[in-house]
């Protein structure tokens, strides 16, 4: 599969403990096509930043232990020498932070801070550096780039300081673009700003784009491609449309039900899922979701490989023979057929 | 800005005018302090005990008596020791400035050097031998007392080891002016350098390294790294600019400290005639007017290492400079 920009195949990340490793992400694979708008969905501590930067080799704990394949353009960027990797960051994936607030240098100022990766990956003088960083904030959407390049992070409000971090992380025009919940920290108003802009440099210079996000609007509004993550394994993967109208694993299905239907009279109260997921050093046997799932059966005492049902894979024995009863019954509930 | 300039001159002069009535009274007008039956002597006749007093003035009353001593401490600058009389306070406490300065610039440029490189290195190997053993040794340093660290410096170079190629070069105990030999004057303060310098380099040493493992913590440093730069970049362009204004801070207050007096321990045993060993002869005799030269000197350098503090630290902490 030559369109395939990243392939991650089993990827394990575990950490030494006290009481032994702990497995925090459990063979995680997954594929990221050119151009393509992946959506990384799941619980906090489902183990998706862990996935963004277990790619970006920015896992610095000494007692992490990491293994699986990470094909980025053919080459296996766990083999890459911390040099190589560090050519490779900001310049070909760039990472976009959760909180503008703190992933900032609050010393330097923010145009200051965008030259200086353009400077490093591409040796440019000070002065291109300067015009290339203020055209970039200006593509942002920034009102006066001139005057922003030479505001302190503090100085900007946080959508400003997110479009900034954007401007940063596409600077050096990366094939591959990391956010790791880049609208958590902004009120509703900019987050839609920010997809908008995220969409626009999709179209504009055609990067991929890993969506890490626990928010289902965003997944709905950006998304090509959804990755459900459960207690360190992807339990769902599927085209985004699939997997919204669809849902194969009971997990996904739990979490559609939670958002307010759009239409029809509002439920009294939204279903949630009971309980809470396990701690990685804790899981249960078999199906991790098993516990909570309303559906688990005998056979949910092995742990299920992902299946393939349609278009869409899901890690349920639910799915093992193609799509099934309930997900029928539960769409038509849904749209209040 | 000029505006900013003249209320802190108006602070400074503030705070030593408040000094100055302190350690006026303290000295002065404390029961028991009595200068004139002090300056009499032991078996002195109550008819010389009135004698000192009106030679002193100090049958005055006690505003009047403070007002003097200031109008001939900075306004007149004649005044006179009480002990020796005839010897001028304020020539003596010129004289004492430059050795001080000497010392403690000196010594400032081997903890800046010292501190930050030993912390940068544990901070680099952090949570290895190396840093737990780097910051042992900083907290030896912080520990060692200067007096006896000082003494056991002499009694190596100056006695055990001296007549060792390795101290051999070590000249006597006291100072040379740089004007008059500056390499005389580079081999007496290099001991002395060293022992002001071992608790700062501790210190620092050690501070830096809080400071800089909490940064290697924040988000920004993960931001730098995504962005592709090498570590030897996050880590000056990045962890140490922002830890610099915790220690640009630190730095400006023990140097004001140091430069005025501070370093008393150090100057009594080198034998440094500057600014601490002329208030540790005036104390040891009660010299009034000495002590309280000094006293003012000292309290000048500390306000002024605060303000000078203030500036820098807006200059080098954006955040400070929006907040004013």
């Amino acid at each position: 599969m030559s369109d395939n920009i990243l392939e991650i195949r089993d990827l394990t990340v575990a950490f030494r403990t006290e009481q032994g490793p702990v497995e925090i992400l459990q063979g995680v694979s997954f594929d990221v096509k050119a151009g393509e708008i992946v959506s990384v969905v799941g619980e906090s501590g489902s183990g998706k930043s862990v996935t963004s930067l277990a790619i970006m080799r920015l896992i610095t704990d000494p007692n992490a232990m990491i293994s699986g394949t990470i094909r980025y353009k053919g080459r296996n960027l766990p083999g890459l020498s911390a040099r190589e990797m560090r050519k490779l960051r900001g310049r070909e994936i760039a990472m976009i932070f959760q909180d503008p607030m703190t992933a900032l240098t609050p010393v330097h100022t923010i145009g200051w801070q965008i030259a200086e990766q353009l400077r490093i990956h591409f040796g440019v003088g000070a002065k291109a550096a300067r015009t290339r960083s203020v055209e970039l904030l200006g593509k942002m959407g920034i009102p006066d780039p001139e005057r922003a390049y030479g505001c302190f992070p503090h100085q900007l409000s946080g959508g400003m300081r997110q479009r900034a971090m954007i401007a940063m992380a596409i600077s050096c025009d990366p094939a591959i673009l990391i956010a790791d919940e880049p609208t958590t920290a902004l009120d509703v108003t900019v987050q839609a700003q920010i997809l908008d802009l995220l969409q626009d440099l999709r179209r504009e210079y055609g990067s991929s784009i890993i969506l890490i996000t626990h928010d289902m609007g965003v997944v709905s509004t950006i998304a090509d491609r959804v990755l459900v993550m459960y207690s360190g394994r992807i339990i769902e993967n599927g085209a985004k449309s699939d997997l919204l109208d669809k849902p194969q694993h009971p997990y996904t299905l739990g979490l559609m039900r939670s958002i307010p239907p759009m239409t029809g009279e509002r439920p009294h109260r939204l279903p949630s899922i009971s309980g809470s997921p396990p701690l990685p050093g804790n899981r249960p046997e078999g199906c991790s979701f098993r516990p909570r799932c309303e559906f688990s059966f005998s056979k949910c005492n092995a742990a299920p490989p992902l299946f393939r049902c349609n278009e869409q894979f899901a890690a349920c024995f639910l799915a093992e023979n193609g799509s099934h009863q309930w997900q029928r019954n539960s769409a038509q509930e849904r749209t209040g057929e | 800005m000029l505006l900013a300039v003249v209320r802190r001159a108006f602070d400074m002069v503030f705070v030593m005018f408040g000094i100055s009535v302190i350690a006026f009274l303290i000295f002065f007008a404390t029961p028991g302090s009595d200068p004139s039956a002090r300056i009499a002597g032991r078996n002195a006749t109550p008819e010389m005990l009135a004698q000192v007093r009106a030679s002193f003035g100090f049958d005055r009353p006690l505003y009047v008596q403070y007002g003097r001593l200031m109008q001939r401490l900075f306004i007149a600058r004649d005044l006179t020791s009480f002990v020796n009389r005839g010897q001028k306070v304020v020539p003596a406490v010129l004289q004492a400035t430059p050795v001080t300065l000497s010392l403690v610039f000196g010594a400032a440029v081997i903890w800046l050097t010292a501190g930050i490189g030993l912390g940068i290195v544990a901070t680099i190997f952090r949570g290895t031998v190396i840093d737990k053993g780097l910051m042992l040794l900083a907290l030896c340093g912080v520990s060692m007392p200067v007096f006896w660290f000082g003494s056991v410096m002499n009694l190596i170079t100056q006695s055990r080891f001296h007549d060792t190629w390795l101290f051999s070069w070590v000249p006597g105990l006291g100072y040379t002016s740089f004007f008059e030999s500056p390499s005389l004057w580079f081999k007496t303060l290099v001991v002395p350098w060293f022992t002001l310098s071992v608790l700062f380099i501790g210190l620092y040493a050690r501070v830096l390294r809080a400071s800089l493992s909490e940064n290697y913590q924040e988000d920004y440093v993960r931001t730098a790294r995504a962005k592709g730069l090498s570590e030897s970049r996050i880590m000056l362009r990045h962890a140490l600019r922002t830890s610099l204004i915790t220690l640009l801070s630190m730095f400006g207050l023990d140097f004001g400290a140091l430069v005025g007096g501070g370093a008393i321990l150090t100057e009594v045993v080198f034998n440094l005639p500057g600014i601490g060993r002329l208030t540790y002869q005036a104390l040891q005799n009660l010299d009034l007017p000495f002590i309280m030269a000094t006293v003012m000197y000292s309290t000048f350098f500390v306000v002024l290492a605060n303000a000078l503090v203030d500036v820098a630290h807006a200059w080098l902490d954006p955040r400070v400079r929006d907040a004013r």
